[in-house]
């Protein structure tokens, strides 16, 4: 398997495919964080002793998106774009009926090319955080601290986990579908719609089974939201986004919507206005992790499943 | 003699479709053993089979005394499988490659740069080892395919339509490395294929297959033999013909 790893890590940081996509997100990065990093200077150029600068950086939208929703919707392309020809263009180069034939077990070519995957959103990941901590310091002048670090490194975990699951589910793909292309397809269909069109199939099918008739009813807004609430939570995307921004801003303590937050939890979060701890951010977040984290286990699980069964012909 | 191959009853179905049926044959060590038949006729199904690449639905194999179905790892660190389509990747040199096959092998620095020198010299493509795979001509990645399977210094290699799609040149030069292959290095060879003159060139003994069954096997002049009186002398072509006129 350690072979098999080497070499598809080697072969992803040797093809154009990653330098291209690595080029692009550290183009967007850097200039979201310095358009973010000059309009906090600005902004915050009067408050008395703003907390939690740093975290600003990845959260406040600058010009156009901030980084952290960059990252919520593109990086699912990192992963599709590094898994969804993994196992067909070696099926039909011929190369996979060969390596099977070779003294491994049949799973160390599927764990190897996962991994190698893992590690290289992982080096990624790393790469583009340091380079925005360096732009922070260079442009704000602000050093983060030690809580800060903490939250970052929570981001980092939660955002390589995403990014492997989208990886998981384009390899899951290439194992399905012999053609390079229809597995690209699949791979970009779902992703467009976890993104885009969970909220319009959410909120439709929440309105369908309980219709909200009179705003004012608080019973049937609150339904309503529910409903759609846990259609949203199937999606990745929503889950990665609702953690990761409940992570990098300390201040939010939940990661309901208003609505759905009761009346004694809204008391309590007047009245304590000071910002969560880490420990308790992670908890809050806790569930969604352990969601994302099974879901790209159970994508991974399946592909596993299915390529152990599957012939491979010459 | 020893046999290297044997199967008892050996039986592959997809769904209702049965591609071998009850397959019994053993292959002697050294031999150059046959496979012939129509395409579809469930050679290539048998090669899985025996590699532990597919799991029979019934009857039993031994390759070299394992099990291909509980012991595939010893299968095929001893056994080479040339695939019809040979494979490589086109954006590797030769002889990165043919690396990457030892290092799946777990042969050590030295000895996969010794085996691989060998190889290379054994199928004639030393001097092209740095070009990129993807540059080769189907000949070439055919002998490229046979370094490959020497880099484990296998007891017994199976190849799957060898010379299939190659010039006369390159099927006189490949059935010679193969011959060659048997009688220096005592390999045991199975080879699978359709063309028959190749065949009869270099097999020591051949079976028919048809539909997935094993219609006979032994060596040409026995088969001949068995045509019956003033036939002794037919060539495999008419043979061939004699059991699918039967059917």
């Amino acid at each position: 398997m350690l072979t098999i790893f080497r070499k598809e890590l080697a072969d992803h940081f040797s093809s154009t495919r990653f330098l291209i996509l690595f080029c692009l997100i550290a183009m967007v990065a850097l200039v979201t964080t310095y358009m973010v990093g000059a309009s906090l200077k600005t902004e915050l150029a009067g408050v008395a002793k703003p907390k939690y600068v740093f975290l600003m950086l990845f959260t406040a939208s600058g010009q156009f998106f901030s980084l952290s929703q960059f990252i919520t919707i593109f990086g699912p392309l990192i992963g599709l774009i590094m898994g969804f020809d993994a196992i067909n263009r070696e099926r039909n180069a011929g190369t996979l009926s060969k390596i099977i034939a070779q003294p491994i077990y049949r799973d160390a070519v599927i764990n190897g090319k996962f991994l190698a995957g893992v590690a290289t959103v992982t080096i990624i990941m790393v790469a583009i955080l340091l380079l925005i901590t360096g732009l922070g310091l260079v442009v704000v002048g602000v050093v983060p601290g030690m809580e800060e670090i903490g939250r970052l490194f929570v981001y980092l975990v939660i955002s390589v986990a995403y990014i492997s699951f989208w990886l998981g589910l384009s390899i899951l793909f290439s194992i399905f579908f012999r053609s390079i292309a229809t597995s690209a397809l699949a791979a970009v269909a779902f992703w467009i719609f976890f993104s885009f069109f969970i909220s319009f199939t959410s909120s439709l099918l929440a309105n369908t089974f309980s219709p909200v008739d009179n705003q004012q009813d608080v019973k049937q807004v609150m339904a309503n939201n529910k409903i759609a609430r846990a259609i949203n939570l199937v999606s990745p995307v929503v889950l990665y986004s609702e953690s990761t921004s409940t992570i990098l801003d300390p201040f939010r303590k939940t990661t309901k919507s208003m609505v759905l937050v009761g009346r004694m939890e809204q008391i309590s979060m007047q009245r304590f206005q000071n910002p969560l701890p880490l420990d308790q951010s992670i908890l809050v977040v806790f569930p969604y992790l352990i969601t994302l984290l099974a879901l790209t286990f159970v994508c991974f699980g399946f592909s596993y499943l299915t390529f152990m069964r599957q012939e491979v012909r010459a | 003699m020893a046999a290297v191959i044997e199967t008892e009853g050996l039986t592959k179905r997809y769904g209702r479709h049965t591609a071998v049926e009850n397959l019994s044959f053993t292959v002697e060590e050294g031999e150059i053993f046959g496979f012939l038949g129509p395409n579809g006729a469930g050679k290539t199904t048998t090669l899985l089979m025996l590699l532990g690449l597919t799991e029979p639905s019934a009857g039993s194999a031994r390759v070299l005394g394992f099990d291909p179905v509980r012991q595939p790892l010893e299968v095929k660190s001893a056994v080479g499988y040339l695939p019809e389509q040979v494979g490589f990747y086109t954006d590797m040199t030769a002889l990165e490659n043919l690396a990457f096959v030892a290092q799946l092998n777990n042969l050590s620095q030295t000895e996969a740069a010794r085996r691989m020198d060998e190889a290379l010299n054994m199928v004639g493509l030393a001097q092209e080892v740095n070009k990129l795979a993807g540059t080769f001509s189907r000949g070439m990645r055919q002998r490229l395919g046979i370094a490959e399977l020497l880099i484990k210094d296998p007891k017994l290699i199976f190849l799957d339509e060898p010379t299939l799609g190659l010039d006369p040149d390159g099927i006189n030069k490949m059935l010679d490395l193969i011959v060659n292959l048997a009688r220096e290095k005592n390999i045991s060879v199975l080879l699978s294929s359709h063309l028959l003159h190749q065949v009869q060139r270099i097999c020591d003994r051949v079976g028919i297959m048809r539909q997935g069954h094993l219609v006979d096997t032994g060596s040409l002049t026995d088969l001949a033999k068995k045509m019956g009186q003033g036939r002794e002398s037919a060539g495999l072509e008419e043979i061939y013909m004699h059991y699918f006129k039967e059917g």
